[in-house]
């Protein structure tokens, strides 16, 4: 089957029942989206299709029509995504394991509400689980890649 | 403290390791340095100083930090300790793990294995200290726990930096022909003001590298420290917002197989039947072999993808035969509390503790009982580990907090010599005590027996990862006090029961050693706190249940700062005073301990008055050499009760980053909020009943409070910084969740009593 991912376009041989993720990790090579729990309750895996994100370690990837993007397809030749400018100035990871996922959930909730509020961060992000606890600057690197977007950087 | 010598301590458990009669250690082996493990592995015009410090001929920094990076920022601290003294920019370095070697030991992770609290300066305490410290470079056990990396590396690493330093000058005076004074250094220069010569330190490191390294070793004073004291941009926050392959999980070699494992659903129990044939006729299978290691037995799927290694795993059909232990978590309650009835070892003894509640009038009497679960780590990346083993060579990549560990039983456990095998030390997706063992190394080495010299990519699911974990103990505890006429306690005694942590890990990592001597963490985190009650006795007896049980972020202060804490509340509560208060006067002859409670305090305003429906409890915890106050807010919402707010104040004696504590601070405490509020591990049949996050969940966005924290720097020794959020954590919530609803919680989770929102 023909997977395009990140803008590229893949042939790949898989049971179409196996997970977008492991296609994605395993016959594709794109190890950014992480395997967490395998049943959509941490997040880890978080990818878009569409735009849309959805949990990779649970959509069959025989499902998948859309274009998927994963971490590694969200910034440009030119430089970071301003998520992941507003996570680095803010010094979100810690292990870093979720991280992926986390901040294509808040790439996600960025394009529906520009400037989101606290409400709006706890129901788009309540999905993604963080051991390390990096939740508040999580918060505050939302609020920020908002002001970055805003302002066009 | 005072009563230490009431207390038969010739023999104790340290760390990983029995000692009997103090030190008896090889002086001469303790001499005796170890080889610079980068000399074997130079690249073409580097040149090596000491296992810290590479630096190339084209001015290439590289600073090994040895200690694993599982998200509590050390590889960065780690980094900036020797750039600090060879006077180069963080962002001028490269930073790496190194190899596994026994250069990296870490003595700082055992000295405070001894039975003495961490104020206790007595000349036995420091000289037990030392020779622990002694025993670190003995077993050179190259591991990041207890969190003693900050401590281990303060002075070897600041020292490695700058002996590369001096000796970069002196190399520099030779060729200019000019005095060392004369020279000054400034990010990756040398410098000679007079004629205006510079030279790099890549130009003059093989040369600088072949000269004998300064008797001397001059290190900055703090006033001049430019990097260090201050926070830092993490070395790999770029990577961790990129989705850059730097995990275990994220290893990936040409011509790899996959694979996974199925042990057994009941520890150290073997299979009676197994039926394989389903399972080896799904698509993508390659093989499935047997396991067995220190860990256990079980079943090891090789595939060509993870995804069908899963599926072969859950159609393997296995009987497993009976358990060794309790069946049940009511028959293991029932060992627990034979095993609170018996003697057990007194590890802090004030006063006469007997006499003092022999003649005391009932309503003078505080008693309670206390009960935590089993604890899984759940990092957030399952255990998993690569593994390639060509022409009686084995390279392992994996996430690891024991290099030397992982080499030494893949050694064992393959047949091979150490020497023949190279750890490759990955980021970890989480630690928390759970990559101090090394069952997912093993697994890995031992498949990759089996696939014909390819490698292997052996991933957990994360039901696996949940039901085999080295699980933190349950615990239970029997407390009382006495109080005076003034309301403050006169006596307390504190017994408490639990599997022991370090029996568990002799028996996975070193089965040639049996354990000798109480385990000091079974009362760690109550024996060992700095208040002053006259009568104060602490007992802790190690229950005989073999589940396995590890290390589990602050270890036993994780039990016993609920257990403590939570009883001091009480003691405050029946005696009618302020437990900010009570503290206060019972820590007196500690004041780094008072004036963490006092900051804390006026951090939080403790004993303003609070809006209806409001409410706020303290716990105060040293561990680890750190002293850390939390007071946490909560509210009656119609969901549930809300943790609003949490003020942190700790005392880590020099604080090295003050961002990454800060982070730590929270982290530490978010985890031991997640436990307190929800978290348990039970048993049936002999297996555990919780799979995976929709039955062992951690606090979300959603439910996480406002942090507000201040680091001091009062004490006088350095104190650690991963663990010690954790401890008062969860008393504090316990505490504000009795001010709020007058229901004081002794069991957790909480969450068998109260709801959350």
């Amino acid at each position: 089957m023909r997977l395009t991912v990140d803008g590229q376009s893949f042939d790949i041989d898989a049971d179409p029942d196996m997970p977008l993720l492991w296609a994605l990790r395993d016959l594709i090579g794109k190890t950014g989206p992480k395997f967490g729990c395998g049943i959509a309750a941490c997040g880890a895996c978080t990818v878009h299709v569409d735009g849309q994100p959805v949990r990779s370690c649970s959509l069959p990837v025989g499902q998948v029509s859309g274009a998927v993007t994963t971490i590694e397809g969200i910034g440009t030749a030119g430089g970071l995504h301003p998520v992941q400018q507003a996570w680095l100035e803010e010094q979100v990871a810690q292990c870093g394991y979720c991280q992926a996922g986390q901040i294509m959930s808040a790439v996600a909730l960025l394009d529906e509400v520009a400037s989101p509020s606290d409400a709006d961060i706890d129901n788009a992000m309540g999905g993604n689980l963080c051991r390390c606890g990096t939740y508040p600057k999580i918060r505050s690197a939302i609020k920020k890649a908002a002001a970055l977007k805003t302002a066009g950087l | 403290m005072a009563s230490v010598g009431k207390i038969a301590r010739r023999t104790f458990l340290i760390g990983a390791a029995a000692v009997a009669g103090g030190v008896a250690v090889g002086y001469y082996y303790y001499r005796k340095p170890f080889p610079n493990p980068l000399e074997a592995e130079l690249g073409k015009g580097e040149a090596t100083f000491n296992p810290y410090v590479k630096i190339g001929a084209d001015n290439t920094i590289t600073i090994v930090a040895p200690r694993a990076e599982m998200g509590q920022g050390i590889s960065t601290t780690l980094a900036v300790m020797v750039a600090e003294e060879l006077n180069v920019s963080l962002d001028r370095v490269k930073v790496e793990h190194g190899p596994a070697s026994h250069a990296y030991y870490n003595a700082a992770i055992l000295e405070e294995g001894g039975p003495f609290a961490f104020f206790d300066e007595s000349m036995t305490a420091q000289a037990v200290r030392s020779g622990l410290g002694v025993v670190g470079k003995f077993l050179a056990l190259q591991g990041t726990g207890g969190s003693a990396s900050t401590r281990d590396g303060f002075d070897k690493m600041r020292q490695a930096g700058a002996v590369a330093r001096q000796m970069l000058i002196a190399a520099a005076a030779q060729k200019l022909g000019v005095a060392a004074a004369d020279l000054e250094t400034a990010d990756g220069s040398i410098l000679h003001k007079a004629s205006g010569k510079s030279l790099t330190y890549g130009a003059v490191a093989a040369a600088a590298a072949a000269m004998a390294p300064p008797a001397e070793v001059r290190l900055k004073d703090r006033a001049d420290w430019k990097l260090l004291g201050k926070p830092q941009k993490r070395i790999d926050m770029l990577a961790k917002v990129t989705g850059a392959p730097i995990f275990g999980i994220d290893v990936r070699l040409p011509d790899m197989v996959y694979g996974t494992v199925k042990m057994s659903p009941r520890f150290w129990s073997a299979p009676i039947k197994a039926d394989l044939s389903k399972a080896e006729k799904m698509p993508g299978v390659i093989k499935i072999v047997p396991l067995e290691t220190n860990y256990g037995h079980g079943f090891g799927i090789i595939a060509d993808n993870t995804w069908a290694a899963f599926k072969a795993a859950e159609a393997i059909d296995a009987q497993w035969s009976d358990p060794e232990y309790p069946l049940s978590s009511a028959a293991i309650s029932d060992v627990l509390k034979q095993a609170l009835g018996t003697k057990g070892s007194v590890m802090r003894d004030n006063g006469d503790v007997d006499t003092a509640f022999a003649d005391a009038p009932r309503e003078r009497i505080v008693e309670a009982d206390y009960a935590v679960p089993y604890l899984a780590h759940a990092t957030m990346e399952p255990m998993n580990a690569t593994a390639q083993l060509r022409d009686g060579a084995l390279d392992i990549w994996c996430g690891n907090q024991a290099p030397t560990l992982v080499r030494q039983l893949c050694a064992n456990a393959v047949g091979i010599e150490q020497d023949k095998i190279t750890v490759h030390t990955t980021f970890m997706g989480g630690g928390f005590g759970r990559r101090v063992e090394v069952d997912y190394a093993l697994c890995a080495a031992l498949m990759a027996k089996e696939t014909g010299g390819r490698p292997i990519k052996v991933t957990w699911t994360r039901e696996e990862d949940m039901r085999h974990d080295a699980y933190r103990p349950a615990a239970i505890g029997k407390f009382q006090a006495r109080l005076g006429d003034d309301g403050m306690p006169v006596a307390v005694d504190m017994r408490m029961a639990s599997p022991s942590v370090i029996a568990g890990m002799l028996r996975r990592l070193f089965p040639s050693i049996s354990p000798l001597g109480p385990d000091k963490s079974i009362v760690d985190g109550a024996y060992d706190q700095p208040y002053t009650i006259p009568n104060y006795r602490v007992s802790g007896i190690a229950a005989p249940v073999s589940i396995p049980v590890g290390s589990w972020r602050s270890v036993g202060s994780s039990v016993n700062g609920f257990f403590h804490e939570g009883f001091m509340d009480e003691i405050a509560i029946a005696g009618k005073i302020d437990p900010v208060e009570m503290r206060k006067r019972l820590m007196a002859a500690y004041p780094s301990a008072v004036k963490v409670v006092e900051k804390v305090a006026a951090m939080a305003k403790w004993g303003e008055a609070l809006p209806a429906g409001k409410a706020r409890g303290i716990a105060f915890t040293l561990s680890f050499g750190s002293w850390v106050g939390e007071i946490v807010q909560v509210a009656d919402t119609p969901a549930g009760i809300r943790i609003e707010k949490v003020w942190i104040a700790a005392d880590v004696g020099t604080a090295l980053d003050p961002g990454i504590i800060e982070a730590q601070l929270i982290s530490a405490a978010i985890y031991g909020l997640s436990a307190a509020m929800g978290q348990e591990i039970t048993f049936a049949d002999g297996m555990v009943e919780q799979s995976n996050f929709h039955d062992f969940d951690a606090m979300r966005i959603f439910q996480c409070p406002v942090f507000e924290v201040a680091i001091l720097e009062n004490f006088h020794k350095m104190g650690g910084v991963g663990e010690v959020g954790t401890p008062p954590a969860a008393p504090a919530l316990a505490n504000a969740i009795f001010a709020l609803t007058g229901k004081r919680v002794r069991t957790l989770p909480l969450s068998k009593t109260v709801a959350f929102a």
